[in-house]
């Protein structure tokens, strides 16, 4: 879209990105780039700050020192181009309004890929038949196949996942796993985090290593 | 690819709040009854004397619908924080301001609305003076919207603290008395027949201030309440 020629931009650029919270470091400074279908692990223990990392590459925390380019633009301006998805550890859904409700405001707030309606990415996530099921009747696991189901239709190259496995069976980290496999052949790229190993379906993928600051 | 256009983003976030005051519509009610249960305590304990009742009409109305509309203030953002709705909004390319004043204007057509409509069903109950019926309706319909603004800039700093109903409510009252002060004052003036149009133009002139600065302001805070 917006890359040269000649040399393709990363999608997404840390420049020894630092973040501290009432001067304790909680991350960096880190230096990574993230290219068009490429699929990366961030790996560490509890408390070393993965989930501030994805906040801070998704412009929910300013960062303390250091740049995040998306297409070597600042993340404030290539904010406005629809490329973020972020998926935390609350689904940003609406236990008292149904899967298809909660996917219609979805793609209201970011739009919607050609080619895709509610329904079907319903269908693609398992849940055919719980389309009008108040999300307060579903399982925490049926839950995160609902947000699942949001990443499918809203359409945003980054993925940001904050544990995308939590809650999910043996058929849900397949679907996991066959969902960014998709976004990375569509040109997409991810961000995960996760503190186990898991079995990607295409080798192994980059990782990027975050310490627990002493 | 199809992005959503910012006005697309507003009309969905329009119908989801709609659509969950509706889902949980007992809730919704809470403010309504309170100020119905208030105003009607008031007759009971005064006495039933015209004039006494009149004089304190436009006061206790006014009263009641600001206490009432603090009932509902609290949860504003507290859910949407909760299930992390909050985070998508910020995360959202669209004008986070813009979002926040969607929401407030929910929560004033939520919970001032109905007030507004059963204003005359209290007035009545009280005895006041039918002329000045008129002035308490516009005095409220411009009060209610700016107890919302005002509210939610306080509710967005309070909303990342465990058990902020305290402090909210000590937040928002000095903010608001001035709004009850021209509000009543505009009642009583018209209803002792003095010109009423002074402290009403106040009250707009701070209304139109607070829709301009109040979703910035309480769009800020809320960012500060994640971080």
């Amino acid at each position: 879209m917006h890359e040269s020629a000649d040399e393709p931009r990363a999608l997404l650029q840390a420049q020894s990105l630092c973040f501290a919270r009432n001067d304790e470091v909680i991350f960096g400074p880190l230096d990574f780039s993230l290219h068009a279908g490429e699929t990366v692990l961030i790996e560490g223990d509890n408390g070393s700050g993965k989930t501030t990392l994805l906040k801070v590459l998704s412009g929910l925390l300013d960062p303390t020192s250091g740049d995040v380019l998306l297409h070597g633009a600042p993340l404030t301006l290539a904010k406005l181009s629809h490329q973020v998805a972020l998926l935390g550890h609350l689904p940003g859904l609406k236990l008292e309004l149904s899967a298809l409700e909660n996917l219609r405001f979805a793609t209201g707030m970011g739009g919607i890929r050609p080619g895709i309606t509610p329904h079907l990415a319903l269908a693609s996530v398992g849940l055919e038949g719980y389309e009008d099921a108040p999300l307060r009747t579903l399982s925490a696991g049926q839950r995160k196949r609902v947000a699942l189901a949001r990443l499918l239709l809203v359409p945003a190259a980054l993925w940001l996942l904050d544990e995308p496995y939590a809650n999910l069976d043996r058929s849900g980290i397949d679907l996991v796993n066959r969902l960014l496999d998709h976004h990375a052949r569509r040109g997409g790229a991810a961000l995960i985090t996760s503190h186990g190993a898991y079995a990607f379906t295409s080798g192994t993928p980059r990782r990027i290593a975050l310490k627990a600051s002493a | 690819m199809k992005p959503g256009t910012t006005s697309s983003a507003c009309i969905a976030l329009l119908r989801r709040d709609l659509l969950l005051v509706w889902r949980r519509r007992g809730d919704a009610l809470n403010p309504l009854l309170f100020a119905i249960i208030v105003v009607a305590l008031f007759p009971l304990a005064l006495g039933p004397e015209t004039t006494v009742l009149a004089r304190i009409a436009a006061g206790t109305i006014f009263v009641a619908v600001l206490l009432a509309m603090l009932l509902s203030l609290d949860a504003l953002f507290r859910s949407d924080l909760e299930d992390g709705s909050l985070e998508q909004l910020v995360v959202s390319p669209h004008p986070l301001a813009l979002l926040i004043g969607c929401k407030i204007f929910i929560h004033w057509l939520t919970t001032a609305l109905p007030l507004i409509v059963i204003a005359p069903l209290l007035a009545q109950l009280l005895q006041l003076p039918s002329q000045v019926l008129p002035v308490l309706m516009i005095a409220l319909a411009l009060a209610t919207p700016l107890l919302s603004l005002i509210g939610a800039v306080c509710v967005a700093l309070t909303v990342g603290m465990r058990r902020s109903g305290m402090l909210l409510t000590l937040l928002v009252l000095p903010l608001i008395v001035p709004a009850l002060i021209f509000g009543a004052g505009a009642c009583n003036a018209a209803q002792d027949g003095f010109a009423y149009s002074a402290p009403l133009l106040w009250l707009a002139a701070w209304l139109v201030l607070s829709i301009i600065i109040a979703p910035l302001a309480a769009a800020a805070a809320l960012k500060i309440s994640l971080s």
